[in-house]
């Protein structure tokens, strides 16, 4: 019984845990629930994927009303495996969190964020296991609106106005879907995404001239830009990635732009059909344009940053670069490359951001110069940190090479048998290109690290605690287990991508 | 403004009625315009209203901080946890049809008007917390300043 009703347990249990949290008030028991509801979502988001595995899609009606008429939650291949990325990152991140929140959140405002938390990570869960386009714009609310909060939580007070910055940006991305989704309801009348699937066929075929769906189409891509964060929609990521907390960091970039790119899938894939949005409209030429440019830019703006989590940032940046550049190949493999490197980019960057965390937790700054040495007295720290940073770049043996070799396959493999040049060679050429660039910024953290003499600053630091190093450590532990063992991730991914890709014949 | 004395009585005279009001369309939603969100908003107006006239200070007598930040959960927490018990009793999540009972024949509703009934009394509860949390954070900014 209970695996039947899986799909909107996995919602409402940490949707009703966080209303409890504030009445509950007392901030070690509300951490100790929600680490607690974190876990049990991670567990049945486990299981769903084995369900799904087995027995391939699973709906969900609410309330009992049938689809179109009802709201339908349905996992498929892709939605389980984002479902289980995010589930788990949540649930490791928040174990890690406590000492740093302790650290960096007045003891009045824990419970809040605990809460706020917990709502986030509910909002980006139904995000993608809901099958109706309504549905999915009001938890993209919950996830934006509780984020936004959550960044304004920051020591710094520039927090404050990151956080802003944000609310601006990303209201005006919701907006853009909103537009859209209303445009896509007036001409169909359908908000289910399998319903509109069908409905749109008549106007998304050879002789697509119907306006509204073309604007439709349009408002839907740039409000998902934007969330995205794609290149050079991405004005807001930097500064709210420096000057969240720390662990809000971690969570955000191990899952929220993620969330946003399977919206991306879900709505050129599922719901418009790659041929409308990739032959009909050239969104395939723009997406890898702009990927391409993105990733260049920010590989080159990281190396001239002067703030660790700042460098970090401009490489998230450049990251979704890479699984913009997979997803607009249209092609199994090229989705395959994307999730993949979706997957693997959530543990890489969570990890790193995790081990970001622990320097903030012993010193005062994370500017590269107040970093001198730090290698020496927090190697365990420090060394995390080079791990994840080598996945970053890419070398092998580490998950990070694993994405970037199917990503750069499925590349070349576009070209056909004559010779001819194509802007999907020049993009695998630029990808090698990058992963310089990427080597040199993740080396200004190793050179500061481990060649220069420790400052005083550096020289008072001790090794972080076991409570953050352990969960650190799992996570970019799984980076290299993936890295020499990537045939679970591949077979997920490769499931995820004949989901979304099988849908459209 | 508690000098004014047409806008004390006036404001004496209409929050009554303003509360009355929002607890009809509260409860007579289900039949007519209305429903948990309206009621909710006309139930804070009230509240408002009284603030306004008789200060900040007189409206938190009325409605406390702690009550407010105890309202705003408990409506979220009835709206769910009516689809949770929908889900005990054997059906989907806010499948309202397997709460049909036979008792209290005409008097207490039940079924799918007794779920949309609990659902809206959730949504009312929250509304209106938050709308009067959203005025009172706004009145004591102006106060400190």
């Amino acid at each position: 019984m209970i695996d039947a009703h899986l799909p909107v347990l996995q919602i409402v249990i940490p949707l009703l845990t966080s209303p409890l949290c504030i009445l509950v008030r007392a901030n070690r028991r509300v951490m100790a629930l929600v680490i607690a509801t974190c876990w049990l979502v991670f567990a049945m988001s486990c299981r769903l994927l084995y369900l799904v595995s087995q027995q391939g899609a699973i709906t969900y009606q609410l309330g009992g009303w049938p689809a179109p008429w009802g709201i339908e939650y349905r996992v498929d291949g892709l939605s389980a495996l984002i479902l289980l990325i995010v589930s788990g990152m949540g649930a490791i991140v928040i174990t890690y969190a406590p000492t740093s929140v302790d650290r960096e959140i007045p003891v009045e405002q824990q419970t809040l964020f605990y809460t706020l938390y917990l709502l986030s990570l509910t909002g980006l869960l139904g995000i993608v296991i809901t099958g109706d386009l309504f549905n999915l714009f009001v938890f993209l609310e919950i996830s934006s609106l509780s984020t936004y909060a959550l960044i304004s939580l920051g020591k710094h007070r520039r927090a404050l106005v990151a956080a802003f910055q944000y609310l601006v940006m990303g209201t005006i991305g919701a907006t853009f879907i909103l537009i859209g989704i209303g445009l896509t309801y007036q001409i169909t009348g359908g908000l289910n995404m399998a319903d509109l699937a069908s409905l749109l066929t008549q106007y998304t075929g050879d002789h697509a001239t119907n306006r509204t769906v073309l604007v439709a189409f349009a408002f839907l891509s740039v409000g998902i830009s934007l969330k995205m964060a794609v290149f050079p929609l991405h004005q807001w990521l930097p500064n709210a990635y420096t000057f969240a907390p720390s662990v809000v960091t971690a969570f955000l970039a191990a899952t929220a732009t993620k969330v946003s790119v399977y919206v991306l899938l879900r709505v050129t894939y599922t719901i418009f059909k790659p041929h409308f949005a990739f032959e009909l409209m050239p969104l395939d030429v723009e997406l890898m344009g702009l990927a391409l440019i993105g990733i260049l830019w920010s590989s080159t703006a990281a190396i001239f940053q002067q703030n660790l989590k700042r460098l970090l940032a401009f490489s998230s940046i450049a990251q979704i670069g890479y699984i913009v550049l997979g997803l607009s190949l249209a092609s199994v493999g090229g989705v395959t490359a994307s999730v993949l490197h979706i997957f693997n980019h959530a543990l890489i960057k969570g990890g790193l951001f995790m081990a970001t965390g622990c320097l903030a937790l012993r010193l005062p700054s994370l500017d590269l110069k107040h970093l001198h040495g730090i290698g020496r007295r927090m190697p365990w720290t420090a060394t995390a940190w080079a791990i994840g940073g080598l996945g970053l770049i890419g070398v092998p043996l580490t998950s990070g090479f694993v994405s970037k070799w199917y990503l750069i396959v499925s590349l070349l493999g576009t070209g056909t048998e004559t010779n001819e040049w194509r802007l999907d060679h020049l993009a695998a050429v630029l990808v090698i290109g990058a992963s310089l660039l990427a080597a040199i910024y993740v080396w200004r953290f190793v050179d500061v690290a481990f060649f220069r003499e420790p400052t005083a600053e550096v020289e008072a630091a001790t090794e972080a605690p076991l409570r953050m190093l352990l969960p650190t450590y799992f996570v970019i532990g799984l980076t290299l287990v993936f890295g020499v063992w990537p045939t679970l991730p591949t077979q997920l991914a490769a499931q995820a991508a004949s989901a979304v890709i099988g849908s459209t014949h | 403004m508690r000098s004014f004395s047409i806008l004390r009585v006036v404001a004496k005279l209409l929050i009554p009625y303003i509360l009355l009001f929002a607890f009809y369309v509260q409860f007579h939603g289900d039949f007519g315009p209305g429903g948990g969100f309206q009621a909710g908003v006309i139930f804070a107006a009230g509240i408002v209203l009284y603030g306004l006239i008789f200060g900040l200070r007189a409206a938190q007598k009325v409605i406390s901080v702690t009550l407010l930040e105890v309202m705003i959960p408990t409506g979220v927490l009835i709206y769910g946890g009516t689809g949770v018990i929908c889900l005990l009793a054997g059906g989907n999540f806010l499948d309202y049809r397997v709460l049909d009972h036979h008792w209290g024949h005409g008097l207490v509703p039940h079924g799918q008007h007794l779920g949309i009934f609990l659902v809206e009394l959730g949504v009312g509860i929250t509304v209106s917390g938050v709308m009067i949390a959203i005025f009172y954070l706004f009145a004591a900014r102006r106060q400190t300043s």
